[in-house]
């Protein structure tokens, strides 16, 4: 899926991440951990594409990146559902409208998965405020729009970056059952979090592996955390 | 190819494309406004070329039947006089032919004042000579000097000649005009492209998060294309509908004058005006759509 071969990265100045070599299998469960500023969201823009490594390869569905056009990103994008940290909704639409926004700009009819879509939103708990603006939501109503939208054109792989900092425990629980019932049906997910309960919860109900970046590299934390 | 693609995209009915970007309201206002105005001028200039080459070309016609060359003489020497007259003229540089009028054509055009009967042969009416000139034309000074000391009797008649520098003006002002086109053209496009390139830059965060969830730049460029190109489609109408307006209002003379009065579109000319509108469309849609995919490609 998605192949991370003796990368390195930079902003400018020194190397964030070096010497990190990853392969996503189908169907695999992990998360992302490491102190904040890590590099956890540079992470995850190296794995759909929004940065280009500065050294070593990315590969997505066997494409290297830096051989990519702008519209074989924009394809790859469509199998790549992204939960942001900061979400990034289009503020003049109401959260249905942005939730089908993945629909909408495929070119997909939105009337004909008007079902999916009420469904999703349901389970999201957003059906009361489908209607309203972004700007209008809580932080933790737009963590769960995003994850709603990053799945909605049922991606191959799912990459959700803090997808729980704003929400409750219990809302928390929820949108992880979510992205472990879409694991189970052979996506593959990524989740880039600190929160320590949440994955110790996850590890209850699905086959995770944790990563954590510490000094630059990437490494596969231990089964005790 | 092309074609096709563009109509399907203006009316493909792909309001989607348009809800993505939020509406815009001073841009709007601003194109439609520049292009009513570009639509308008570029009625008058339309119109200007066509009446100032209708001038020309008349004017140009009535210059290659040009001058006259008129004998009066007594009866006796006028076979000769005409006879030498016409040596001059053969061998008068800037003359591409002279032929005298024959009796019936002398006829003809004396019957508007005497009637179809005149029997010219009787009477002490002039001998005409028709001179048709070259391009370049003959001195006029010279040629009256040689036919006074060839043939006394001849007189050289060019009312018309004094004609050719206005021909000339005509046409310079006709190729001012389509001059004035094609830079109306220009102006337009450069104001569409600014407008077009102002509200990428104003929507970077919408297209931003387009490009994030999967959209091609062909997408997010379409939705900024429909609305300048219909924008600048409806503005240049309503310019272009002002424009004939006012041609049709302006004041009519009648004969004469023409330069001035005549402004304005004959018959089937109306019909020029009709294709100001799409081809403003067409600028707009190119100016917009070269805008966007360069604002595009700069983003990652
Ligand atoms: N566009 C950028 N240009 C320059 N530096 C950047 C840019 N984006 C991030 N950085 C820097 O790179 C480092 C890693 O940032 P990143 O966002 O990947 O961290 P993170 O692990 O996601 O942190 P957090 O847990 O707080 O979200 C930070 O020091 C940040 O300041
Ligand atoms: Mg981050």
């Amino acid at each position: 899926m998605i192949e991370l071969d003796n990368l390195a990265y930079s902003y400018g100045g020194g190397e964030l991440l070096s010497e990190v070599s990853l392969k996503l299998a189908p169907g695999s469960f992990h998360f992302l951990t490491g102190p904040s500023g890590a590099g956890k969201t540079t992470f995850l823009k190296l794995c759909y594409g929004a940065l280009v490594p500065t050294a070593g390869h990315a590969r997505i569905f066997g494409q290297d990146v830096r051989e990519m056009t702008r519209d074989d990103i924009a394809m790859v994008r469509r199998r790549i559902g992204v939960v942001h940290q900061d979400c990034q909704f289009l503020d003049h639409l109401p959260i249905s409208e942005n939730v089908a926004l993945p629909l909408t700009v495929a070119g997909r009819d939105v009337q004909a998965e008007a079902a999916n879509l009420d469904e999703l939103l349901a389970w999201c708990g957003l059906t009361p405020r489908a209607s309203a603006l972004p700007p209008q939501l809580s932080g933790g109503e737009r963590q769960r729009a995003a994850l709603a939208r990053a799945v909605i054109l049922s991606p191959d792989v799912i990459l959700a970056d803090e997808p729980t900092g704003n929400v409750d425990w219990e809302m928390s629980q929820r949108l992880l059952q979510l992205l472990v019932e879409l694991n189970r049906m052979g996506k593959t997910v990524l989740i880039a979090s600190h929160d320590l309960g949440l994955i110790r919860a996850a590890k209850q109900h699905v086959q995770a592996r944790v990563l954590r970046i510490s000094n630059r590299r990437l490494q596969l934390a231990g089964a005790d955390l | 190819m092309r074609g096709p693609r563009v109509i399907g995209d203006l009316v493909s009915g792909d309001g989607s494309a348009d809800r993505v970007v939020p509406p815009s309201g001073q841009t709007a206002h601003l194109t439609l406004f520049a292009a009513a105005v570009m639509a308008f001028l570029a009625v008058f200039a339309l119109a200007l070329s066509l009446s100032t080459g209708r001038l020309a070309d008349r004017w140009g016609e009535d210059l290659a039947r040009a001058s006259t060359v008129r004998i009066s003489a007594p009866g006796e020497q006028m076979q000769a006089q005409t006879a030498a007259a016409l040596r001059v003229l053969e061998t008068t540089e800037g003359v591409a032919s002279a032929r005298a009028l024959d009796a019936t054509e002398q006829r003809a055009l004396l019957a508007p004042w005497f009637g179809p009967e005149v029997p010219v042969e009787d009477l002490p009416v002039p001998q005409l000579i028709e001179v048709i000139e070259t391009d370049a034309g003959f001195d006029a000074a010279g040629l009256r000097l040689r036919l006074s000391a060839e043939a006394p009797g001849a007189v050289l008649d060019d009312h018309t000649r004094w004609r050719r520098p206005l021909v000339r003006a005509a046409e310079r002002l006709r190729a001012l005009g389509y001059l004035s086109i094609l830079l109306i053209g220009g102006a337009m496009a450069a104001i569409i492209t600014l407008a077009a390139s102002a509200a990428l830059s104003a929507n970077a965060q919408v297209i931003g998060v387009l490009r994030l969830v999967g959209a091609e730049d062909r997408y997010v460029a379409r939705a900024f294309v429909r609305r300048f190109t219909l924008r600048t489609l409806a503005g240049a109408a309503a310019g272009t509908l002002a424009g004939c307006l006012a041609l049709l209002l302006l004041p009519s003379s009648g004969e004469g004058l023409d330069m001035l009065t005549g402004l304005g579109f004959r018959g089937a000319e109306w019909l020029l005006p009709l294709l100001l509108p799409p081809v403003a469309g067409l600028v707009a849609y190119a100016a917009t759509r070269r805008a966007a995919l360069r604002v595009l490609g700069e983003l990652t």
